[in-house]
């Protein structure tokens, strides 16, 4: 193993070992999105009783956005409440003084919300299959295409939420909670672009999460796969991922001159 | 050869001038003694040491390498300890030692775990959590992370501080073994003027961000007709001796 990779696996260990004392830590990941699955799934078995076979796609389409923003919502939390658990433990310090460099914490936070995001969401996934014979993996290879694109969605919008705790300290970690909530009315999870207020749907293309729903419900519908949205999806996350790197080094170097990142937890 | 080389080296915050150019070397294998009053600079230039706080101007190089453009090169040969900078308090001690045996890339990690426990005392403790310990126990932790990748230069921030006498003393001889046979270079940052007299061959005096003397515990004991370091201290902080 290399250096840098031993450095990486250091920092996921860090959080494992963590994982494995706690379990109210463990409960968290699984309870939102399980939570949440029950919510909407016993809406859709409601809509079920009273529709027809346009109902049933129309469920599909609710049940496969419910569990398709999670993996979006567990990736960007997992980035963010991964690296405020450095602060909450006033461990900043030590891992800044050691050789590991910020890419390299960058890339231990993404593999930390990887697990994360499997840990959270497969148990929704299975409850989804088991309680309403909603199968999301029927989405076929497109399902990873589209997965792959909510996460990395999930992690550049994390850069940014921690670039803003590197800049405004522990006070702006309700923003790690909140963040894509705010986002979800543009992200056209669970209704098309079309029906947002035409001054609204610029907003809505700009995010990748508007792409893969609609190349999401173009699948479930039966139409041919809309490469076209899974391109402009990985296109944005590109670019936004590109920001917010960008602003997470301003901000990286910013914290270096004024010394918070010794005092960040305060 | 000099193991930590300072240039004009100042911070500034806004108006504040929290360090004031100040320029000093520190020999491989010598311990010294950074003293001043609260304020005087002292954790500022510790930090910029260590790369986690960027100078406003000068010049530092460690090891020889220049921590402006390198100094990863240096933080790998490095290590600090502050009692102000915790441990992650769930992990126990020997998690939290294995997680900074592999960011430091230390070659058979639970060997050196173990070697550090028989050194420090440690065995009884590696299973419990670091949030669970006395203050002394954490203190003989944050050496062990310390020292898990066996550091060329050790910058140390009050390391003795809120021990009890027996621990503070253990630390001392602990310290000046490692020192002798490792030929370990060790910056030490405290309020214990005993400790800077026994431990430390040059002492540096830092007051308003500006180093105001320099020299050995025993040079400044005869320039300043004091007794002990404690008084020499006091006088250059109040500004009440005069050097002869």
């Amino acid at each position: 193993m290399t250096a840098s990779l031993r450095r990486i696996w250091g920092m996921i260990y860090r959080h494992l070992a963590l994982y494995r004392r706690s379990w109210p830590r463990l409960l968290e990941l699984a309870y939102w999105p399980t939570l949440q699955m029950c919510i909407w799934g016993f809406t859709a078995s409601f809509f079920a009783m009273r529709g027809t076979g346009a109902a049933m796609v129309t469920i599909g389409m609710l049940l496969g956005g419910v569990l398709l923003w999670e993996v979006a919502l567990r990736s960007q939390m997992g980035v963010a409440i991964s690296f405020l658990e450095e602060i909450w433990s006033r461990n900043l310090g030590h891992v800044f003084v050691s050789p590991l460099r910020p890419w390299e914490l960058v890339a231990a936070l993404i593999a930390m919300s990887i697990l994360r995001m499997a840990a959270g969401v497969l148990p929704a996934v299975l409850l989804a299959w088991a309680l309403y014979a909603f199968n999301l993996f029927a989405l076929g290879p497109a399902l990873i295409l589209f997965a792959l694109n909510l996460m990395a969605m999930g992690w550049w919008v994390s850069l940014g939420v921690v670039s803003l705790i590197l800049r405004h300290g522990a006070g702006a970690e309700a923003l790690a909670w909140s963040v894509l909530f705010g986002i979800t009315p543009f992200a056209a999870v669970f209704y098309p672009v079309s029906v947002l207020p035409w001054f609204l749907q610029p907003i809505a293309w700009a995010l990748p999460a508007a792409h893969v729903f609609e190349g999401m419900r173009a699948v479930l519908a039966g139409a041919a796969f809309p490469w076209e949205h899974l391109a402009a999806a990985s296109l944005l996350n590109l670019l936004w991922l590109a920001a917010a790197a960008w602003l997470f080094a301003i901000q990286f170097r910013a914290a270096r001159i004024r010394g918070a990142l010794l005092s960040i937890g305060e | 050869m000099d193991a930590i080389i300072v240039e004009a080296l100042t911070k500034r915050y806004g108006d504040t001038l929290a360090v004031d150019a100040i320029d000093f070397t520190v020999p491989e294998g010598t311990t010294i003694g950074l003293l001043g009053g609260n304020g005087a600079g002292k954790t500022t230039t510790i930090s910029m040491l260590l790369g986690l706080l960027l100078p406003s101007a000068g010049r530092i190089r460690v090891l020889g390498h220049d921590m402006a453009t390198d100094r990863f090169a240096a933080l790998a040969r490095m290590n600090f300890s502050s009692p102000y900078i915790a441990l992650p308090h769930r992990l126990s001690v020997a998690e939290n030692l294995r997680v900074y045996g592999h960011l430091y890339n230390v070659r058979h990690t639970g060997r050196r775990i173990a070697e550090l426990a028989d050194q420090l005392d440690l065995h009884g403790l590696l299973d419990r959590p670091a949030g669970e310990l006395s203050a002394g126990q954490k203190t003989r932790v944050a050496l062990a992370k310390s020292l898990i990748n066996r550091p060329d230069v050790l910058l140390l921030d009050e390391p003795t501080a809120s021990l009890d006498p027996d621990t503070g003393d253990m630390v001392r001889t602990w310290l000046e073994r490692y020192r002798a046979e490792s030929g370990c270079t060790i910056l030490l940052a405290s309020h214990n003027m005993a400790e800077v007299e026994r431990l430390c061959g040059h002492v540096l005096m830092m007051k308003k961000g500006r180093i105001v003397d320099r020299g050995s515990p025993a040079d400044l004991l005869a320039r300043y007709g004091r007794d002990t370091l404690e008084a020499v201290f006091l006088d250059i902080t109040r500004g009440t001796g005069e050097a002869a």
